[in-house]
């Protein structure tokens, strides 16, 4: 292991792997990226997969917008297979109020040159997905250039392609604290020894709360458990993540041919809880036999949980931090940190070589908890 | 061991891939797994695990403990939906 670098990023999730990419395809290749545990076993690893274009707030959609671009040529740049597949995203609208803000969403969303439209439930039948019920459904929203990737192969694939651009990555050596003096970054300290640099990004996930305290920075992230779970595979038969805000529900169907999906329980109380619980299997089992019957035959292999890092505004913090020269956060993803790793990442290796970022971000910086905050209603 | 012994029957996958994926740096069975989906068949990895386990510890001079096994999770065993769901009794 290096005993200094330009730069150290905590976590080998999908943001630390690709920001790691990024500063590196810029240049800045003295980087090291340190992990716990092995590549994508945090929230990136149990995640569903999901990139939607479909967002209620401007920034949201531009982001999410950008990251497709970049997704699309992905595989080609990176050299490797990420199952990528443009298969769209299908959003089921079953009241008046979901009507009404969907309405207000596809007009923002056209305006920025989204191709979204809005479908009855005969046409979603005819033109999407046969097998789906309809029953109480008002509308739906589609945009069909909406997509999924397989985030375990595109966290090893933006790592490989960090490494071979210089990048060093140790895995299983967790970062113990983060060192400063006179408000200043001067390294981490691992269970391997102590790394000196200028320059820490910190992207752990919900971890990035206490290991932001060893150097005095409060983030306002709580951990929230999140259930998912796969069916065995089928012959492919539909091609969009389907969700409904109302149900907190999303499905699709992966490549290799399973069901994966899942939902949010409202009251879930904040924790590093992670285990799988009997009622979210068969409350999700109910959810999709009522949407989907034709699955009523089909088997649950298996079922899992893990971390939603959620931020009081359910967006993430990116930047550097007041007080802290040389300190960068990347975390607080609370539920869509895969869909937008692409261009967050971009940005922020933009803000880390002190670069004006292509996008305005500042909105994302801690410091705006300093006053009130705006909420995009579509969150699951 | 012969390369190509089948060591997950459920998927298919050979000692020789096990191999290559450990020499490729994947060194948990949780990551070897989502590679080469061996242990994510019908009986999820109830007749592999050990073996792939087995092997890695060999590979890696490491122990079986530390090697460690996912947790079990639910359902125990593949179970349909409608059953789940409460909508149908078990046959
Ligand atoms: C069930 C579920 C479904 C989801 N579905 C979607 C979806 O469809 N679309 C979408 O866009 N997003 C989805 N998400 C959210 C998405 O997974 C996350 O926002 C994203 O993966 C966050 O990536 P990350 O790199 O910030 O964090 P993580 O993947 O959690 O990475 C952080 C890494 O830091 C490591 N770490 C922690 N502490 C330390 C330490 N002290 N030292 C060194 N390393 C450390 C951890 O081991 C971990 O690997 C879902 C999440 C869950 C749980
Ligand atoms: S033998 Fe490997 S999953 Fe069944």
């Amino acid at each position: 292991m290096k005993r200094s670098a330009d730069c150290v990023i905590i976590g080998g999730g999908i943001i630390g792997t690709s920001v790691a990419y990024y500063l590196a395809k810029s240049g800045m290749t003295d980087v090291v990226v340190l992990e716990a545990d092995y590549l994508a076993s945090g929230g990136t690893g149990r995640c569903g997969g999901g990139i939607r274009q479909q967002w209620s707030t401007e920034p949201n959609a531009r982001l999410a917008m950008e990251s497709v671009r970049i997704f699309t040529t992905l595989e080609e740049e990176l050299g490797e297979d990420i199952e990528f597949l443009q298969g769209g995203y299908l959003v089921l609208a079953y009241t008046d109020e979901d009507v009404e803000q969907f309405e207000k969403n596809v007009a923002l969303q056209r305006g920025l040159g989204l191709d979204v439209e809005i479908l009855t439930p005969d046409e979603i039948r005819a033109r999407v997905v046969a097998q789906l019920n309809t029953e109480r459904v008002k509308m739906a929203t589609y945009c069909s250039k909406d997509a999924s990737a397989n985030p375990f192969l595109a966290t090893r694939a933006y790592a490989a392609a960090a490494k071979r651009l210089g990048v060093e990555v140790e895995l299983f050596t967790p970062v113990r604290r983060i060192l400063a003096e006179n408000g200043r970054i001067t390294g981490v300290e691992t269970d391997r020894g102590v790394i000196s640099t200028p320059r820490v990004i910190n992207a752990a996930g919900s971890h990035s709360v206490p290991l932001a305290e060893t150097v005095g920075v409060e983030l306002p992230i709580k951990p929230y458990r999140r259930e998912i779970l796969v069916t065995e595979p089928l012959e492919r038969f539909f091609d969009p993540m389907i969700i409904s805000f109302s149900f907190g529900v999303y499905f699709r169907q992966v490549q290799h041919g399973s069901i994966i999906g899942g939902f949010a329980y409202p009251d879930e109380q904040p924790g590093f809880n992670q285990t799988s619980s009997v009622d979210f299997l068969t409350t999700m089992s109910k959810k999709l036999a009522y949407l989907m019957p034709v699955l009523e035959d089909v088997k649950v292999v298996r079922q899992w949980a893990g971390l939603y890092d959620v931020t009081p505004d359910a967006q993430p913090i990116i930047g550097e931090t007041d007080g802290v020269d040389g300190f960068f956060q990347a975390s607080g993803f609370s539920g869509h940190g895969f869909m937008i790793a692409p261009m967050v990442s971009t940005l922020l290796s933009q803000i880390v070589l002190g670069e004006t970022p292509a996008l305005d971000v500042e909105r994302l910086n801690l410091r705006r908890f300093e006053g009130d905050i705006d909420l995009d209603h579509s969150v699951v | 061991m012969k390369d190509d012994v089948v060591i997950c029957r459920c998927e298919d996958v050979t000692y020789g891939q096990i191999v290559q994926a450990i020499d490729e740096g994947l060194t948990t069975l949780e990551e070897i797994k989502r590679v080469l989906r061996c242990g994510m068949g019908p009986c999820q990895g109830r007749t592999c695990s050990r073996l792939i386990a087995r092997i890695i510890a060999e590979k890696t001079g490491r122990s079986m403990d530390e090697i460690g096994f996912p947790l079990d999770r639910p359902p125990v065993r593949p179970v349909e939906i409608g059953i789940l769901a409460g909508e149908r009794d078990e046959a």
